[in-house]
């Protein structure tokens, strides 16, 4: 089938301000928004702009906003979209570097602000123990693979260059949750402050967003609780 | 700009990042990468890690070692097969230890499920090895080593594309690469450099390959006068999801999935009696194969099913979750009550540039190459042979990354700087020049495409003679065609047009390779299989293949195989 895309286009080193660019492609409908985009760059336009690695949603390269909301283009298809034309831009609240490509730098800053790594000392020679429950308390957050949707997605993100966002909150909380970590209550701490798990107000478009389906929302409610106690 | 370090890594997937591990302290060390670390593609890898712990039944590294002998078709090398295996179950402890969230045991310890061509007692059924997270096991393992590498500030330099390896008089100097966002050219000078840049599986059409994997690494080493190993060896996984290529993990056959033909037979009974539907992917790639070359794919046609809806609601959203949402996303299927639609996808090289067993690049005399390592799918120790065994990639990277970092920090202590000529990228820039300033030639696209149908259709699952010549010919038609193709963005940041276009000439100079190998290779061996000569030959063919560049194109050459513990025999499942 024909489907029409419009692209949001901006050189900051040429444009002096964005606009959108329309095209046409043939496309199935079990087809990838990606398999659109390569169509685009590599039969048409080859000075468009995107990343993508994996195509399937485990690299998270790709993640831009489609018809308004942040997604991965290769997680979204054709048929997903059936019946319009489709609307591509880059991830909101962060800095275009060219068309959708935008700066993640200070988004995988604050991924590093809140040391992903486990912090525990002297294991045994063999595995650590730690039973099933304590295992699945990491829930869902281990699927997490920092494509950002979540912060494109978050209103509060949008508005607050500070606030330290939901895939980085998911990052610390997947440690926290992690029985063999010692800094449990130092990394609460850490995040006990307005612009941390206090900055975020429910708004539940990070949940939405997120293509891994991670209840990011209710991860962050269960660290506040925690700071609580 | 340049640079100057001690060590450039050039790619951050597992093997990168482990082996940059090792030369943290007090060294200088520059860590390069196509795309951001956890972007890498050792994230797509699902089914597990496999270590002889025996958390979950009886095991020992000496059968796994023997299963990945076997499973290499016995041209895996076997001081190197032992190394891995010994070196296993500490590997998976470090791995818990750095905090990867590991499936546990009723008892705590890390869970473990059978994987295909994993045996218990030198072949006698299946055997749960393969350590795992739920189907994210390499996703899990990269953002724990990236995590490890932020720990210890590791200078990492995201989205710069390796461009040229730079060899003085046979010693490494350093590397070429090439910024993204500014386009500006780098050098890195630099005592060490560990090619860590992955496979190259987007030489085929179908594949569950990233579409980084153009083998850059490989394609620059055999450019500087390397040579390649065992080439013709391309592994295809028995169920990439239909038409896409997108991996359905063994994992879902270790844990009971099924496969079924157009008539609803599990037809892998035929093929190996004993492991069925869990023998090795290149076994279960031929079934498949068969069955629809036979007219007994779904409906007469090109798949069959992967059927995983006996397996129960809460296993598969325990354990196979990553693979359930696949299906769902992209085929509509629920996998809880409908089969998956699969066909073989290229999945692995098991080829690449050989090394010693602490990751040494190894000239075509067998000596190290001063300087230069390599490790992970790029590399060939060989420990893979002529077919890897599913949990084993994983593992490779982490044990043999490591052993090239630890071999890299103890060189150093001899390695001299090596005095760079005056303009090293010279050559890389005056290539990027002429395709941006060039008119009116065709676009890459249809040279990538042709390239990847020509390699699907006569060097995959089935080869024979007169194909794979027939594909020689156009291949090199192509690459003919590729010295005039001209691309649309002449500008200098993110110019990812001008990027597709220089990893072409990578994967067309790779896919010669892979031929010209597999031509010469008269025999039956693991993933490559001759129609024109389906025995495996001992006698004549019990060797590794070299290729080199020369100006004729193309030579081969041949090494011995290390045996140490097991006798070639008859391979059946």
């Amino acid at each position: 089938m024909e489907l029409r895309l419009r692209i949001f286009r901006f050189d900051p080193q040429t444009d002096v301000e964005p606009y959108y660019r329309n095209y046409t492609v043939q496309a199935g409908l079990n087809e990838r928004v990606l398999d659109c985009l390569n169509r685009i760059k590599w039969e048409q336009d080859g000075t468009l702009g995107y990343r993508m690695s994996c195509a399937h949603g485990v690299c998270g390269s790709d993640a831009m906003r489609i018809n308004g909301s942040c997604a991965l283009a290769c997680q979204k298809l054709v048929s997903d979209l059936e019946g319009q034309d489709i609307l591509l831009e880059p991830l909101p609240s962060f800095k275009v570097l060219k068309d959708l490509i935008v700066d993640l730098e200070p988004f995988f800053s604050k991924v590093d602000q809140i040391r992903p790594y486990l912090i525990a000392s002297s294991p045994p020679e063999m595995e650590r123990l730690q039973s099933q429950e304590d295992r699945k308390k990491m829930g869902e957050a281990i699927r997490c693979i920092l494509c950002a949707c979540c912060v494109g997605a978050c209103p509060v993100s949008n508005e607050n260059n500070s606030f330290l966002g939901p895939a980085p909150l998911v990052q610390a909380f997947r440690r926290i949750f992690d029985s063999r970590d010692e800094k449990r209550a130092e990394r609460l701490e850490q995040l006990n402050l307005p612009d941390g798990v206090w900055g975020c107000v429910n708004h539940f478009e990070c949940t939405k967003a997120c293509p891994k389906e991670i209840p990011v929302t209710k991860y962050i409610n269960m660290m506040k609780k925690q700071i609580g106690r | 700009m340049d640079f100057k370090h001690d060590v450039v890594i050039v790619g951050s997937g597992l093997a990168g990042l482990r082996a940059a591990l090792e030369v943290t302290d007090g060294v200088n060390v520059a860590l390069i990468s196509k795309v951001f670390p956890t972007r890498s593609h050792s994230g797509a890898a699902q089914g597990g890690i496999g270590a002889a712990l025996g958390n979950e039944e009886k095991d020992s590294w000496e059968w796994h070692m023997y299963d990945t002998v076997k499973g290499g078709d016995y041209l895996t090398d076997q001081d190197a097969a032992e190394v891995l295996a010994k070196d296993a179950a500490r590997a998976v402890y470090e791995l818990e230890h750095m905090g990867v969230p590991f499936n546990r045991t009723q008892e705590g310890k890390i869970a473990q499920r059978a994987f295909g061509g994993h045996t218990k007692n030198f072949g006698e059924g299946p055997i749960k090895r393969a350590c795992y997270a739920a189907d994210r096991t390499g996703r899990v393992i990269l953002d724990t080593l990236y995590g490890e590498a932020i720990a210890r500030s590791i200078q990492v330099f995201s989205e710069f594309h390796l461009l040229d390896l730079i060899l003085e008089k046979g010693q490494v100097a350093g590397v070429i690469a090439y910024e993204l966002s500014t386009g500006e050219i780098h050098t890195f000078h630099s005592r060490a450099v560990l090619l860590a840049t992955g496979g190259f599986g987007k030489v085929f059409k179908t594949s569950s390959n990233c579409f980084t994997n153009t083998g850059d690494g490989v394609y620059f080493a055999y450019r500087a006068g390397l040579p390649l190993e065992d080439m013709e060896f391309v592994q295809f996984h028995p169920t990439g999801i239909y038409r896409l290529g997108v991996l359905i993990s063994e994992a879902a056959r270790g844990e009971g999935g099924i496969l079924l033909n157009g008539e609803h037979h599990r037809f892998m009974e035929e093929y190996a009696p004993s492991l069925k539907d869990l023998a090795p992917r290149d076994v279960v790639s031929r079934a498949v194969t068969t069955e629809m070359r036979q007219g007994r794919g779904i409906g007469g046609g090109d798949f069959v099913h992967l059927d995983l809806t006996h397996i129960g609601k809460e296993k598969l959203a325990d354990k196979l979750s990553d693979i359930s949402s696949f299906a769902k996303i992209y085929l509509g299927v629920d996998v809880t009550s409908e089969p998956i639609p699969v066909t073989p996808t290229c999945h692995y090289m098991m080829g690449g540039i050989p090394t010693s067993l602490d990751g040494r690049v190894l000239d075509i005399f067998g000596d190290p190459v001063p300087g230069l390592y390599a490790a992970g799918e790029c590399a060939c120790v060989s420990v893979h042979g002529a077919n890897r065994l599913g949990t084993n990639s994983l593992l490779d990277l982490v044990v043999f990354g490591r052993r090239a970092g630890k071999m890299m920090r103890r060189d150093l202590q001899e390695l001299e700087w090596s005095e760079l000529s005056p303009s090293p990228g010279e050559r890389v820039l005056k290539n990027i020049e002429n395709i941006k300033n060039r008119n009116g030639g065709e676009r890459p696209i249809a040279i990538r495409t042709s390239l990847q149908e020509i390699m699907m259709d006569d060097c995959s699952v089935y080869r024979n003679k007169k194909d794979m010549t027939d594909a020689l010919t156009k291949i090199r038609q192509l690459e003919d065609r590729y010295e005039t193709i001209s691309i649309d963005y002449r500008a200098s940041h993110f110019n990812t047009d001008l990027l597709e276009a220089i990893e072409l000439e990578s994967l067309l100079g790779l896919a010669e390779t892979i031929l010209v190998s597999a031509i010469a290779r008269t025999e039956s061996r693991g993933a490559h299989y001759r129609e024109d000569y389906p025995e495996r030959d001992d006698r004549n063919w019990l060797k590794h293949t070299l290729v080199t560049k020369t100006v004729e194109g193309p030579a081969v050459s041949y090494k011995p195989v290390s045996i140490t513990r097991f006798e070639p025999k008859a391979r059946t499942y």
